[in-house]
C-alpha cells in the first residue's frame, strides 16, 4: 500500500479543486504528479535529515575517530563505512577529516572506506531515492554503497599506498585534548533543527526544478523512448552513465528526479543506480580538495577502484533485474 | 574584567562557508558589545593540533561549542553569551 496516500489525495484536491484543471486530462495528471512528488519529498527531507542530524550529535567525527583508532583493519573498514552514512560530506571538512584520521593512526584503507561512504550515502540522495523509487531501491543503494566502500578501503589498505599521502599529512603530533560541548537533549534537537533548515534552504529549489522537469518527462515523453539507447542490453550504458555523473555532485537533489523520470522511459535500473552513485560518490570537488593532501597517483587509484565498483554494481543489477 | 580574558576562535579551511561563520562571529561580538577579537584560524597544522574535524567550528575558551555548520546570528550570540564566562 502506498504510505503516502494522504498526500496523493491532497495533490489531487489541489490540482482539481484549487487549480481547476479538468480531470482526465494530461495536464491534470502531470500537475498532480508534480505536486504529489514535491510535497512528499519535502516531507521526507525534513523527517530524515532531522533524524540523521540528531543521530549525528551522538557521533561527531571526533568521536568516530576515537572509536576507529582502536579497531583492527577489517572491523575498521566496516565501521568506517557505516559511520560514513551519518557523516555528511562537506568540502570544508574533507581535509581535516582525512588528516585527523591519519593523525590518530587509523589505517589508510579504513580512512578511505569512510571517505567513500560519507559522500556516496548521504541523506539527501537517500530521501530522493526513497521518495521517487521506493524502499527497495533506496535499500539496494545503501547496501551497494556500503559494500563498495568496505571493499575499496580493504583494497587500498592492501596496496600499501601510505607513501602517496602528502608529506605534511604524515607525522602530525597527536591531537590536543579538545573539550567537546556536551549537548543536552534540547541542544541536540536544536542542532538537528538548524541543520535541517540549512540543508532545506540549500536544496528546496533544485528539488522543485528537478521534479518539474521530471513531471514533464513523465507526462510528455513516450514510454520506452530511451530503451533503444540505454536499455539493459546496451553494454556502454553503465560506463557512460558513470562518466556523465561525475561532474554533477552539487545537484544531486535536482538530478535524481530527472533520473527517476528517465528510468520510466527505458533506462535500466542498474544503469540508474550506477549513475546516482557516480553523482554522489565520484565528485569532482572532492577530487580537487583531496589533491591537496595526497599525490595524484593515490587519488587516481582511489577513483578507479570506486569507479570500477560502481560500474560493476550497475551491470550486476541490470543482470539481476532483467 | 572576565570578558577580556575570553578567547573566541573560528576554525575553518578558508572555504566560503567558513568565512561566513567568521563574519557572523565578528558581528555577534560587536552586537553583544564585547571587546574581544575573534581569531580566525585556517592553518591546517593548528586545526589538526586542536584535534578538530567538523569544520567550520567555534571554539570558546578552548571548548568546541559548535561544529560542522554555520548557526544563525542569534544562535552564535547565545553561544558566546553562554560560554564566555566559564
Amino acid at each position: 500500500m502506498n504510505l503516502f496516500w494522504p498526500i496523493e489525495i491532497l495533490a489531487k484536491f489541489i490540482t482539481a479543486t484549487i487549480l481547476r484543471i479538468p480531470a482526465d486530462t494530461f495536464l491534470n495528471e502531470v500537475v498532480t504528479y508534480f505536486i504529489y512528488d514535491v510535497i512528499k519529498i519535502y516531507l521526507l527531507l525534513i523527517i530524515i535529515i532531522f533524524t540523521v542530524s540528531w543521530l549525528r550529535t551522538f557521533l561527531p567525527p571526533e568521536k568516530i575517530r576515537t572509536i576507529l583508532s582502536t579497531k583492527n583493519q577489517y572491523v575498521g573498514n566496516v565501521l568506517a563505512a557505516l559511520f560514513g552514512i551519518i557523516t555528511p560530506f562537506c568540502t570544508c571538512s574533507a581535509i581535516p577529516l582525512f588528516l585527523g584520521f591519519l593523525q590518530a593512526q587509523i589505517p589508510l584503507g579504513v580512512t578511505f572506506s569512510f571517505l567513500v561512504a560519507s559522500p556516496m550515502i548521504n541523506e539527501v540522495a537517500l530521501v530522493m531515492l526513497l521518495g521517487l523509487f521506493g524502499w527497495s531501491v533506496a535499500l539496494v543503494y545503501i547496501l551497494s554503497g556500503l559494500v563498495i566502500a568496505i571493499i575499496s578501503g580493504i583494497i587500498i589498505g592492501r596496496l600499501k599506498l601510505e607513501s602517496l599521502v602528502a608529506d605534511f599529512a604524515k607525522n602530525n603530533p597527536l591531537p590536543g585534548n579538545l573539550i567537546m560541548n556536551s549537548m543536552s537533549r534540547s541542544e541536540r534537537l536544536i542542532y538537528a533543527k538548524d541543520y535541517t533548515k540549512n540543508i532545506f534552504k540549500k536544496i528546496w529549489f533544485y528539488v522543485l526544478l528537478g521534479v518539474a522537469v521530471g513531471a514533464f518527462i513523465h507526462g510528455y515523453v513516450p514510454a520506452d523512448f530511451l530503451a533503444k539507447y540505454a536499455g539493459a542490453d546496451k553494454w556502454y550504458a553503465v560506463p557512460l552513465a558513470v562518466l556523465i555523473g561525475i561532474p554533477l555532485y552539487a545537484n544531486a537533489a535536482g538530478v535524481i528526479p530527472l533520473v527517476s523520470a528517465l528510468t520510466e522511459k527505458g533506462i535500466a535500473l542498474g544503469t540508474t543506480l550506477a549513475f546516482m552513485m557516480a553523482v554522489t560518490g565520484l565528485s569532482l570537488p572532492e577530487f580537487l580538495i583531496l589533491k591537496k593532501v595526497m599525490k595524484t597517483k593515490l587519488l587516481i587509484i582511489f577513483f578507479s577502484i570506486v569507479g570500477a565498483g560502481i560500474i560493476f554494481t550497475g551491470y550486476l543489477f541490470n543482470l539481476i533485474l532483467k | 574584567m572576565a570578558d577580556q580574558q575570553a578567547k573566541i576562535q573560528i576554525y575553518g579551511t578558508g572555504c566560503p562557508t567558513c568565512q561566513k561563520l567568521h563574519e557572523s562571529a565578528d558581528r555577534a561580538v560587536a552586537q553583544l558589545g564585547l571587546d574581544i577579537e575573534v581569531e580566525y584560524i585556517t592553518d591546517l597544522k593548528k586545526i589538526m593540533a586542536a584535534g578538530l574535524m567538523s569544520l567550520p567550528a567555534i571554539v570558546i575558551n578552548g571548548k568546541m561549542v559548535s561544529g560542522g555548520l554555520v548557526p544563525d546570528l542569534k544562535k552564535i550570540k547565545a553561544l558566546i553569551d553562554q560560554n564566555i564566562k566559564s
